[in-house]
């Protein structure tokens, strides 16, 4: 273990140095977050049905995807795609390690340093801030109880995973495209629209639940963020976590296969 | 028992072809044309313990794809390769943790970390403990003078500088075997002189094996006793330095500097080169001995000064790689 999490904490740190890039991200997903539940809340006041899942819900759902966007695999780890280009992959291939487990550890940082950088200052403000304010109707709820905390942060584990099981799969692509483009722009669509990101899952229409619960993005944000507004509980959580956990061993397997099959076509740029 | 041995190695890439002009880009849309190419055609070698080899050829020869086989990045089509005991790509993990490897034009260094934190990493993820790291990485600092550059991020470091870097880099582990994939490229003469020097101790004080790709003559001059020209594929020539200047016929340099500037001419001898005073004449010792020539040129010219010299390396490999285009 120790190479891959020597790793890990290595380029964690190197990633949480681009404090402009968090910035930024922080600004903008703070007004996305307003920006989102204005709309949906036009949508609920405009609404005669009985929605699916309660507004104070939709807020908490919304201000925690804000939170943990860096989960989701939106990006691409820039040394990866740069030893793609450049054949640096050989360099990898030299070091005793799995290269699949270096790479995953490698997305992991990715992920958690960006997490990291922008959780923080929204939940704060959000949660603690917004409450203070006359907009305290659209802030960030705390979790529905301990169990339920307990269990989104389970759920977040497995979510994390997920994620970095995806990025890697894009990744992986790489050995075969070189250039990231096309795949790491359409990931991301998908992702946002079937995790949950852009609405809420359960404001989905009924003939759209079976398929939104059969793609493995649903893990990604509408489980543990459902789990922590008390949206999902007791055994429709647990089904819902082991599905999402299945999928994260499911997308490893895959991409191992993947890359090992890419390794053996190797061909490094420059002879 | 041989270190590396390999045995009728073959490689050949297939590579995507597309005829020149819009006609062609849009007919590749269609139909892509492929071209195999037999980077390694058949390559036998053999390399003992503590031997210092020069492996050389021109660009597109198969120096790289040979390493890049021998250090398990690689694949080959056939052919049978075992080094260390392992079958590089078969074993890649355990095979990896014996070897050393640089190759001139990239950095295996983290390219936003202080020097010192990319061998924190290397030793981690070479499981090297922590007592045997500080030693080794001691020992390698002072002997390649790394003290003032530790703290500096590697992209600040000069060519120089991060050569010498990456060679302690790929020796943290302390590997018995270490391959170097042109080393001394775009180096300045000091820099140069000082990897030539350390890689000449490491193979004669530490007994660790090296191979050396180059196309610097002078590296090999001044290192390998042993030399492996390949061309297109195969292995041209294997032997000492003094075999591979044998090979190409016996021919001699005799330079001579005069004291006026006139015309000299003999029967047994051609004018290869002239400037100013001095003469370069290229003779054959099967059929002039040196002294006998030296003495009725000398007889006809006032020479101020003389030397006789064997035909430099480069025109040498020069030569072979010219034979083998010939044949081909």
């Amino acid at each position: 273990m120790r190479p891959y999490l020597a790793i890990l904490s290595a380029r964690y740190r190197m990633l949480l140095q681009y404090r402009a890039a968090a910035l930024a991200g922080i600004t903008t997903q703070f007004f996305w977050g307003f920006i989102r539940i204005m709309i949906l809340g036009a949508f609920y006041a405009a609404s005669d049905v009985d929605p699916p899942m309660a507004f104070a819900a939709v807020v908490t759902y919304v201000w925690l995807g804000q939170a943990l966007l860096g989960m989701l695999p939106w990006n691409l780890e820039p040394e990866i795609e740069a030893m793609v280009r450049e054949g640096n992959v050989a360099f990898e291939l030299v070091r005793p390690v799995d290269l699949y487990s270096l790479w995953y550890m490698r997305t992991l940082a990715l992920r958690t340093a960006s997490t990291s950088l922008r959780a923080v200052p929204i939940v704060l403000l959000a949660g603690f801030v917004l409450p203070w304010t006359p907009l305290a109707d659209w802030a960030l709820a705390a979790p529905a109880g301990l169990a339920a905390a307990g269990l989104w942060m389970l759920a977040t584990v497995v979510a994390m995973a997920l994620g970095c099981a995806l990025t890697m799969l894009v990744h992986v692509s790489l050995m075969w495209t070189i250039s990231g483009d096309g795949l790491s722009r359409v990931v991301p669509s998908l992702v946002s629209v079937f995790s949950g990101m852009v609405v809420p899952l359960p404001l989905f229409p009924d003939v759209l639940q079976p398929l939104l619960h059969a793609l493995p993005f649903r893990g990604l944000v509408d489980v543990p963020l459902r789990i922590w507004a008390g949206h999902l509980e007791g055994a429709e959580a647990w089904t819902a976590l082991g599905g999402a956990a299945l999928w994260a061993l499911a997308l490893v397997a895959l991409g191992r296969f993947l890359l090992a099959r890419g390794c053996r076509r190797l061909v490094v740029q420059g002879g | 028992m041989s270190q590396i041995v390999v045995e009728d190695l073959v490689k050949t890439y297939r590579v995507a072809e597309r005829r020149p002009g819009l006609g062609g880009a849009i007919r590749g849309l269609v139909r892509r044309e492929h071209r195999t190419v037999r980077a390694l055609d058949g390559v036998d070698f053999r390399i003992e313990p503590g031997e210092l080899v020069g492996y050389v050829g021109p660009n597109g020869a198969g120096k790289s794809t040979t390493i890049k086989i021998l250090s398990g990045i690689l694949v080959p089509d056939s052919g049978r390769c075992e080094v260390l005991g392992h079958v590089p790509w078969r074993d890649r993990v355990r095979y990896v943790s014996g070897i050393g490897v640089v190759f001139g034009q990239r950095t295996q260094l983290w390219w936003d970390l202080p020097v010192i934190e990319s061998f924190d990493l290397l030793s981690a993820i070479y499981r090297v403990e922590p007592e045997r790291y500080r030693r080794s990485r001691d020992e390698l600092v002072s002997r390649l003078a790394l003290e003032p550059l530790l703290d500096i991020p590697v992209r600040q470091l000069s060519l120089g500088q991060r050569m010498r870097c990456d060679l302690a880099a790929s020796l943290l582990h302390e590997p018995p075997l270490l391959f170097l994939d042109e080393p001394s490229i775009g180096l300045d003469a000091v820099s140069k002189l000082a990897v030539r020097d350390f890689i000449r101790e490491l193979n004669e004080t530490r007994g660790v094996t090296v191979i050396l790709t180059t196309h610097d003559m002078d590296d090999i001059e001044a290192l390998c006793r042993r030399v492996i020209v390949i061309g297109r594929g195969t292995i041209l020539t294997d032997g000492t330095l003094d075999d591979l200047r044998a090979r190409t016929r016996g021919e001699r340099r005799l330079i001579l500097d005069l004291v006026e500037d006139e015309p000299v001419s003999d029967r047994d001898a051609e004018v290869v080169s002239r400037s100013g005073t001095r003469v370069e004449l290229r003779f054959d010792p099967a059929r002039v001995t040196a002294t006998e020539l030296i003495s009725r040129l000398t007889a006809r010219h006032a020479v101020r000064d003389l030397f006789v010299e064997n035909p430099p390396i480069e025109e040498v490999i020069a030569r072979l790689y010219a034979d083998e285009d010939r044949e081909a």
